[in-house]
């Protein structure tokens, strides 16, 4: 096969991924409203009035493996997209930012195919599909850009390292962001009354809160890592390992926010609403650095137009 | 007692209240926490370090605001004293904060874990059994399965008490220990080290010496006889370009070291810097230099050579200035394009299609007079300062091409071009150690994050018909995965005791 046949394969790749993660989301929205019904059941049955109603629960719970099953299905397809596009680019498929998006929604797809089980994130799957789905549409309408060989500057092994750290980093930090937005919305509904029917069977408050904590300490070391590597990097591409960049200074915003964010935890013992408003904050000036420095941006990560 | 009624604390007392409160853990969360707000101004307003240019447009384009931006030094957020200010009360609140816990651990290293509590069900994981063995034999089987986990034990009358986790804490102190290392190496560095840069044509050997940089920022304790001595000759600079897009594909500059009367051949590339020590030299940025005779009004060769243009957009399109102090009967001066590949539109006017040379032109526009170069006032190389000049005429040549000029001023030769490259020496004392220093921090983080420390306690006690066994635990850490070693230690002693 040729470059550009490599690219085509590529682009017919992550379209299909999309589109089976679609169904994967439609699953996962039909597992929730079948959790709804039976919830609802529930309630009456629990009444006291009558006696409780036989919920047959396997409906949802196969629905939702089958959702699951298309996530994987759709991840091994964005996985063989991104291959591809390496392929035809003969280099790491991170070049650019459609390249950085396509592989970082991967990235998230895999954390949380990875975690689901031993944490228990199902649930969590209608919003990491639907945050991929978003990714991925984003890349492809915006930011598209054909397969091409890098920019001198670019040409380093601490490509490779510099940015698979940061792809890694990004999914997880965005996964413990959506863990963390959804805790403060369930909390908000808990104080006026009861959470909403489609989050019943959601984790406790406690869970989540810990959740996101266990992710952002999971993730923190290597988001330090990136951070490193990229000022190593910067020392043999432009002569100094840190020279405050606006891409290096938003790095380290984002590094000394969840370093504040741990500490609060950790020192002070700052849980719930306070503790999930600063990851958020922390969590958005990665999104920040991604998309405004990177678009319109004047320092030296910027690249060949995106 | 003061007029409030409250005592007075004297001088000292308030000295020491001010360090607890700079030591305090709420402080330096908030230091924190400021040090990153601190930060953004910086990368939204143009900064002196990094592009001088795009702050001097600043004060073009917002001559009201820049000088009250410059007041509060804005233009240079990260050398300024208020962003210093703040990590550095970061740093002595981290220390204050730091050390005494480094003096305490250090104590607590050999330290016998804490006494069993009388009531273990109160704990984390509580749970019991009976068991048809004695309770010595239980005891011994107890310590057995600690130490075979590496727990520290403290062995009490019918009860053991354990302890493991230790090294989350040497984590923490190592991660801020070595960040402290880190900012040391970043000052040893913006000290005692060295910047400078120069653009070099092709065919031109670079001198280390402090006049021949274009621009040299030494710390404050460089000694610049430290530089260390070096010629380098660049002979040959090669760009390659996608032909489909003109992308830059590849930069290779091929160039002779000259070091103590020794000589060899070395390639710098753009991640690849030659590197002498803590000295690194570096292929920063590229451009052409169009090469020109200039003769005056009485036939003198008045210039000869490459003149240094620079590169405005990415097929290379560059533009310079050609000053001749020496002409006679007046000065003449030259605004020109180098055009790689040059294209004539009627409305554009002539621009360049793609970076590599492959039909380069020069356009000219000739100015004679006084070039103002006697003045004083430092002057932009690329610039003409056309105040006191008056324009003599246009015109655009091909390689080996003459224009002579009207009025007998002289002529001007197109002879061919060159590419010259902006080197950048850099000398980081530092780097080293600040290498180390991000090296250890990682490390203490994970060892801080990943290690749980928690304490577990066993108590036996005699019944009528063996004994009954109490395990529970306490987790020192917000990390999970206590209970499911509890229930295994459980699972291990009752298959012991079977």
């Amino acid at each position: 096969m040729t470059k550009t046949e490599w690219a085509y394969g590529s682009n017919y790749l992550v379209y299909s991924a999309m589109a089976v993660y679609t169904l994967a989301f439609i699953a996962f929205a039909v597992e929730m409203s079948l959790n709804i019904r039976t919830t609802s059941k529930m309630l009456v049955g629990s009444d006291g009035s009558e006696i409780e109603v036989a919920v047959d629960e396997s409906k949802s719970d196969r629905t939702g493996r089958i959702a699951v099953a298309l996530t994987a299905l759709g991840f091994g397809l964005h996985l063989l997209g991104v291959i591809a596009r390496g392929v035809s680019a003969h280099r790491v498929p991170w070049g650019n930012m459609y390249e950085f998006s396509v592989t970082a929604s991967m990235a998230l797809a895999g954390a949380y195919l990875l975690l689901m089980k031993r944490l228990g994130l199902r649930w969590l799957g209608l919003f990491v599909s639907f945050v991929v789905l978003i990714v991925l549409g984003t890349a492809i309408t915006l930011l598209y850009r054909p397969s091409a060989p890098l920019v001198p500057a670019l040409k380093s092994t601490w490509l490779a390292i510099h940015v698979s750290a940061a792809i890694i980093s990004g999914g997880v930090f965005l996964l413990a962001n959506l863990v963390s937005a959804l805790y403060l919305y369930l909390e908000h509904r808990e104080s006026i009354g009861a959470r909403p029917l489609w989050a019943m069977k959601m984790p406790s408050l406690e869970t989540l809160d810990q959740l996101s904590y266990r992710l952002i300490a999971f993730v923190f070391p290597i988001w330090t890592f990136a951070v490193v590597a990229g000022a190593i990097w910067a020392e043999s591409a432009w002569g100094r390992y840190w020279g405050w960049d606006p891409k290096e200074t938003w790095a380290f915003i984002t590094w000394v926010g969840y370093a504040a964010y741990l500490h609060a935890r950790v020192t002070i013992g700052w849980r719930g609403r306070r503790a999930a408003w600063l990851c958020l904050l922390a969590g958005s000036t990665f999104l920040f650095n991604y998309i405004y420095v990177n678009v319109w941006g004047t320092g030296r990560h910027t690249y060949s137009g995106l | 007692m003061s007029e409030l009624g409250i005592p007075s604390i004297g001088a000292i007392g308030f000295l020491r209240w001010t360090w607890r409160q700079l030591t305090s853990m709420r402080t330096a969360l908030f230091l924190l926490m400021l040090l990153g707000i601190a930060a953004i101004p910086g990368s939204l307003i143009p900064q002196r370090t990094q592009n001088p240019f795009k702050v001097q447009e600043y004060f073009t384009a917002h001559s009201q605001l820049a000088p009250i931006l410059d007041k509060f030094r804005l233009f240079d957020v990260y050398g300024s004293p208020w962003f210093s200010s703040i990590y550095l009360l970061l740093f002595i609140s981290l220390v204050g904060c730091v050390l005494p816990r480094a003096f305490a651990h250090a104590k607590a290293m050999n330290a016998k874990p804490p006494a069993t509590p009388s009531n273990l069900s109160r704990l984390e994981h509580f749970t019991t059994w009976t068991s048809e063995e004695s309770p010595a034999a239980l005891l011994e089987s107890a310590r057995a399965a600690f130490k075979k986990r590496r727990f520290r034990v403290l062995e009490q009358e019918g009860s053991i008490s354990a302890e493991k986790g230790f090294l989350r804490e040497t984590g923490n102190l190592i991660f801020h220990l070595s960040l402290v290392l880190l900012l040391v190496a970043m000052a040893l560095g913006a000290l005692q080290g060295c910047k400078g840069d120069a653009i070099v044509v092709e065919g031109e050997t670079f001198f280390d010496s402090a006049t021949s940089y274009d621009n040299l920022t030494p710390g404050r304790f460089f000694d610049p006889t430290k530089l260390p001595n070096f010629a380098l000759r660049v002979n040959q600079f090669i760009p390659t370009y996608d032909l489909a897009n003109g992308m830059p594909l590849d930069y290779t500059l091929k160039v002779t070291v000259t070091e103590v009367g020794k000589s060899h051949d070395a390639i710098i590339k753009v991640n690849h810097p030659l590197k002498f020590g803590s000295t690194n030299v570096y292929l920063q940025a590229n451009g052409y230099a169009p090469i020109v005779t200039v003769r005056d009004g009485a036939g003198q060769v008045v210039l000869k050579g490459p003149v240094p243009f620079l590169p405005q957009d990415a097929n290379l399109t560059s533009i310079g200035a050609i000053k001749v102090p020496d002409a006679l009967p007046t000065q003449l001066g030259f605004i020109g394009s180098f055009l790689p590949t040059a294209v004539m539109d009627k409305v554009r006017g002539g621009f360049s299609t793609f970076p590599d040379a492959f039909n380069p032109k020069l356009l000219l526009s000739a100015w004679e007079g006084n070039l103002g170069l006697d003045n004083g006032t430092p002057q932009s190389v690329y610039r003409l300062d056309t105040s006191k000049m008056t324009r003599i005429g246009l015109e655009g040549l091909a390689v080996g091409e003459t224009w002579t000029l009207p009025n007998g001023q002289g002529s001007i030769s197109f002879d061919g071009w060159a590419r010259w490259v902006n080197l950048q020496v850099a000398r980081d004392p530092g780097k080293g150690f600040a290498l180390a220093g991000a090296i250890l921090a990682i490390f203490g983080l994970m060892m801080s994050l990943f290690i749980r420390r928690r304490r577990v306690w066993v108590r036996v006690f005699a019944l009528a018909d063996g004994s009954g066994i109490e395990v529970s635990g306490l987790s020192r850490s917000q990390a999970p995965g206590l209970e499911a070693e509890i229930n295994e230690l459980v699972t291990a002693l009752k298959e012991g005791t079977k």
